[in-house]
């Protein structure tokens, strides 16, 4: 099956990695009249992708069906992994989707955290709030922070500083991710900003 | 990494010290393993007999923390021994400059010259080269800094290049050669062996074996993690290294190189993005008060008199186009006032913002997919100091240690008031993006699936809270509204925020036009380009296609491998400019022909250079309008002023690697007279509470296993790694476990002045009672995953027994090596 796959890949060459997450559908079917109906990737749509575990970059092959995550696997075209994956990089699938040990059905991983919630002064539990009420509500708590502890002169020079918002984090995030962060929080005048590599 | 992981197949010995990469970087020992398979000797150096021990040909245990009496023992060894490989250390190094007359190592108080007991620090005049002259710098049309004179370029003064004075025989008592061998003349077999607790034979058999690799047609590469960075003398451990490798003459070429195998997916991606405090984007120097009160003395003082530095206003000034569009200009120093300026009254990174918010300073705290509740050192200290927050707001795909500080096992929500607001984030797969890995290369991950439910992608959430926070000081002003009202904030496609926008801004592009740059090389300090980060300039510059990555380097799939040494040139793209070894000009001789022939990565054929790697030298310049290859020369690392690599150097805390003890160490300090390097930071914080020897005589030292990542906030949360690894353990060493009647599986506690946890015992020969400066020390050790806050597997958090002091130029703190005691439950 592997050597099958790997070949299928190559054949359809640079269509299956256009970008276009989606762009293999009729390919996937033609893929699909060759093989055992009851293949759990057929009817897929491939895309590639990186693990996000140890920093060695192995690449990945995502298949998907219908918009829901069906298998991830190792690349095997990639130079670094050569289609290989550890413990972690194999057991990605389960960041989003987990066997429900009763029904034996595909489920949501139930550790995700999936609507925004809050969590108030002296309070013991969530409470789930809308994007809207969320980001309402942090924007303002970040902007009478910021009033309140902004230095605008320190020693004479111009400082333009937030002393009372700090932001830890970003090694996880994708690099453009991580410009978003770094732009959002040096423009409010964050100066305590760090991440993982601190650690 | 100066190399890359493909790279690790084309060494002859590999030093793993401070890594155990077999089990913490898989993919890492799939490339060793070729090269073993070829004859490579392996050499593994931990205190722990990990998996990657088990694979090797040589194994040596180690006291925890005692790196640099391990290589300044090596440096000696190479160096009695006649190891070192002489033309390289002559031309490509800074072993013939003169050193200041002044300089000196007191063994006795272990104390450099130079320090200042008022401010708790060196200072260097003495740590410097003795100066020949200095010859001003050419801003004439052929000159350096022709481009000064441009319109639209700010005013500064660029500096005059010293020219140091050398003595090429490397005899002169006051050349670098000499100092540093004198330095390390304490470092003898005997001595290192009682402060490492390492056997003569088995020192003996590393050193030589390592050192094999100084002959020039053999390659060396060291291994290492936060096994050497995770000490209050981290960065020196580093440079040790480097200094061995410039010795051996490693450095540059194919399957040599300094190696750090880096913690996170994107970790490499974070620290060049500047997420950190000093820095930022593309390491540049973020504004300080005191240092940089204006851009003329930023200018003034950052750019370099020699090497590729003298470029740097290019770099910055292209940054602050990208960050502020067409509201920076010439007259408002290209918006540099409204970057925030950093204070010298508070240090503000990580370990020092929780006693900032433990007195009330910081108020607020925004999290990006960490958890230091569970990852920082002192970690009972950090949690306490998060309940004095107002708020907090934590952006991660679970409920971490964190998001939930409140309902830890020893706080009481009711008594805390801050509030915590938990943001759905999208995983790696449900969002498109760049990530970087250790090798340095940038890969394009394709969004597969839309985000669960309401999750969304962090660049989605800085956007919505972005937005929002803009319209409210536009509205209703607020303190300074000025910065934030003129940042661009343009990365929106087709109404909505695209990570490929951001990727444009990243790559540089020609403001006029919008037309992507394929190299640094073409950005300008007069305004007319624009770079969010300098060093990927070329990662995503296919014009023709800018908004399909699969058409840009960032998604490049070609396997060929030009030359043979596994570079993959065509494959994803690596930072710098598609160099795939970093310092490549040193795999050759000063006539520019390669060490060794069959690894050849820089060739210089009499008239023309013949790579099969991108240059990190200027291999051509422009001469009349036309590309001209330029013959070589010995400036191997142009990144430096003096364009060398550096045995000894100006630096914060030492000149030249020293050993001291850890913060909390189980012996005295055998080779000098001071026990922790007198610019350890944070030592006398109250939160700390040092533990002595006597009340404590276990030393520790922690680490990750295979089946579990970091905090745990992932791998936790996926049943199949949970149940190849369940729970938390404590290794315990078999004299130990008799000595207090332990037996495996027992559950035990393990205790010092900041915490006590309960772990069950793993007895094993694994970990080794050692014999340190004739006493025996027992050491034990401790995965650090676990925590109360997942469904499938919890623990109690060992990160609140690790010391919050660290090192002080990279602030990490001490986790590998301190004291415990522990006992049967
Ligand atoms: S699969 Fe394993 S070795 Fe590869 S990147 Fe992921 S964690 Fe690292």
């Amino acid at each position: 099956m592997e050597t099958t796959r790997r070949g299928f890949l190559q054949v359809s060459g640079l269509a299956v990695f256009a970008g276009l997450t989606y762009s293999l559908s009729t390919q996937t079917k033609a893929f699909a009249s060759e093989v055992d109906p009851d293949w759990k990737l057929i009817r897929t749509e491939e895309s590639t992708s990186v693990c996000c575990y140890c920093s060695g970059g192995c690449g990945l092959v995502i298949s998907v069906r219908d918009g829901e995550l069906i298998n991830i696997e190792g690349d095997s075209d990639h130079p670094i992994n050569e289609g290989g994956l550890c413990s972690k990089g194999a057991s990605l699938f389960q960041l989003r989707n987990v066997i429900d040990p009763e029904t034996r059905e595909v489920i949501p991983n139930p550790n995700r955290v999936t609507r925004p919630l809050v969590r108030r002064a002296g309070a013991s539990d969530w409470e789930e709030l809308s994007w809207d009420d969320a980001i309402e509500e942090i924007a303002r708590r970040v902007k009478d922070t910021r009033d309140a502890t902004f230095v605008e002169k320190d020693k004479g020079v111009i400082a333009n500083r937030c002393d009372g918002i700090a932001s830890l984090g970003g090694a996880q995030l994708h690099s453009e991710d991580q410009y978003g962060v770094v732009k959002t929080m040096r423009g409010l005048g964050l100066v305590a900003i760090d991440n993982q590599a601190r650690v | 990494m100066t190399g890359h992981y493909c790279d690790l197949s084309n060494s002859d010995v590999f030093l793993t010290i401070g890594s155990n990469n077999v089990e913490c970087h898989p993919v890492s020992a799939k490339w060793v393993q070729k090269a073993h398979d070829k004859g490579a000797t392996w050499i593994v150096v931990d205190p722990r007999f990990t998996r990657t021990a088990a694979c090797a040909d040589i194994y040596s245990p180690i006291r925890a923390g005692t790196d640099i009496a391990f290589f300044g023992g090596m440096a000696k060894y190479i160096l009695d021994n006649d190891l070192w490989q002489k033309e390289y250390v002559r031309n490509y190094t800074n072993a013939a400059y003169l050193l200041d007359p002044g300089f000196d190592f007191d063994v006795k108080t272990g104390m450099f010259s130079g320090w200042n007991e008022q401010t708790k620090s060196y200072e260097f005049s003495t740590w410097g080269y003795q100066v020949d002259e200095t010859i001003p710098a050419d801003a004439s049309p052929t000159g350096a800094f022709a481009w000064t004179t441009e319109d639209g370029v700010p005013e500064f003064t660029p500096p005059g290049n010293k020219v140091p004075k050398k003595d090429m025989s490397l005899e002169d008592p006051q050349c670098i050669f000499q100092i540093f061998k004198k330095h390390y003349e304490r470092y003898d077999l005997d001595t290192v062996s009682a402060v490492c607790g390492i056997s003569v034979e088995t020192l003996e058999l590393v050193y030589k074996t390592f050192g094999s690799t100084g002959a020039p047609d053999k390659a060396g590469t060291i291994m290492y993690a936060l096994g050497q960075t995770q000490h209050h003398y981290g960065v020196q451990n580093t440079r040790a290294m480097g200094v061995i490798q410039l010795l051996l003459g490693n450095i540059g070429l194919a399957g040599g190189g300094l190696n750090a195998l880096r913690g996170e997916p994107n970790v490499q991606g974070s620290t060049d993005m500047g997420l950190l405090v000093h820095n930022t984007p593309g390491y540049l120097a973020w504004p300080t008060v005191a240092k940089y009160p204006n851009l003329r003395t930023w200018l003034d003082l950052e750019t370099s008199s020699g090497g590729f530095y003298t470029n740097k206003p290019k770099l910055f000034i292209s940054q602050l186009k990208e960050w502020f569009g067409s509201n920076a200009t010439l007259q408002n120093d290209y918006g540099y006032d409204w970057l925030p300026k950093l204070g010298s009254d508070n240090d503000v990174t990580t370990m020092s913002t929780f006693e900032l918010m433990n007195t009330g300073f910081i108020k607020g705290y925004f999290l990006w997919g960490q958890n230091p509740a569970q990852s920082t050192a002192n970690t009972k200290f950090a949690r306490e100091a998060m309940s004095k927050l107002d708020w907090m707001v934590a952006i991660d795909i679970v409920e971490t240690e964190t998001a939930s500080f409140w309902r830890a096992p020893d706080l009481d929500p009711a008594t805390i008031d801050t509030e915590v607001f938990l943001l759905p984030a999208a995983l790696p797969f449900e969002k498109a993006g760049t990530v970087v890995n250790s090798g340095r290369w940038l890969q394009w991950r394709y969004k597969a699936v839309e985000p669960f439910d309401q999750a969304k992608p962090d660049l989605e959430i800085c956007d919505l809270l972005w937005k929002e926070i803009v319209k409210l000081y536009k509205d209703e002003g607020g303190a300074n509204p000025e910065p934030i009202l003129n940042i661009k904030w343009d990365y929106d496609i087709d109404g909505k925020i695209d990570p490929r926008a951001v990727a444009q801004a990243l790559n540089g592009y020609v403001i006029e036009g919008k037309k992507l740059l394929t190299t640094f090389g073409d950005l300008k300090a007069d305004g007319s380009t624009a770079s969010a980060m300098w060093i990927y300039a070329g990662f995503y510059a296919n014009n023709d296609a800018p908004l399909d990555p699969s058409e840009q380097k960032v998604g490049a799939r070609g396997r060929e491998d030009k030359g043979g040494l596994a570079l993959f040139q065509q494959w994803s793209w690596a930072w710098p400019l598609n160099r795939r070894v970093l310092y490549n000009r040193a795999s050759a001789d000063v006539d520019g022909k390669p060490w060794d022939s069959s690894r050849s990565l820089v060739n210089w054929t009499g008239d023309a250079w013949d790579n099969n790697d991108v240059a990190d030298f200027v291999a051509s310049r422009v001469v009349d309008g036309a590309p001209t290859p330029v013959a070589p020369n010995n400036n191997a690392f142009f990144m430096n002023w003096d364009q060398i690599g550096r045995l000894m150097i100006h630096s914060l805390d030492m000149p030249v690697p020293e050993h001291y003890e850890p913060f909390e160490s189980p012996t005295d300090n055998a080779l000098n007279g001071r026990e922790n390097s007198p610019m350890i930071r944070f030592a006398d914080k109250e939160s700390v509470k040092k533990g002595t020897r006597e009340e404590y005589p276990i030393a520790v030292t922690t680490y990750s296993v295979v089946e579990h990542w970091q905090s745990g906030s992932q791998t936790r949360h996926c049943p199949a790694l949970v149940e190849a690894m369940p729970h938390q353990f404590v290794e315990v060493p078999e004299k130990l476990a008799e000595e207090r009647g332990i037996k495996n599986g027992d559950l035990c506690r393990v205790f010092n002045n900041r915490g006590s946890i309960h772990v069950h015992a793993f007895v094993t020969p694994r970990l080794h009672t050692l014999l340190i400066n004739g006493k025996e020390v027992h050491q034990i050790g401790l995965p650090h995953h676990w925590g109360w806050a997942s469904m499938y597997s919890t623990g109690d958090v060992v990160n609140d027994l690790a010391p919050n002091v660290g090192d002080p130029g990279s602030y990490i703190p001490e986790y590998k090596a301190f004291l415990v005691d522990i006992e049967k439950a």
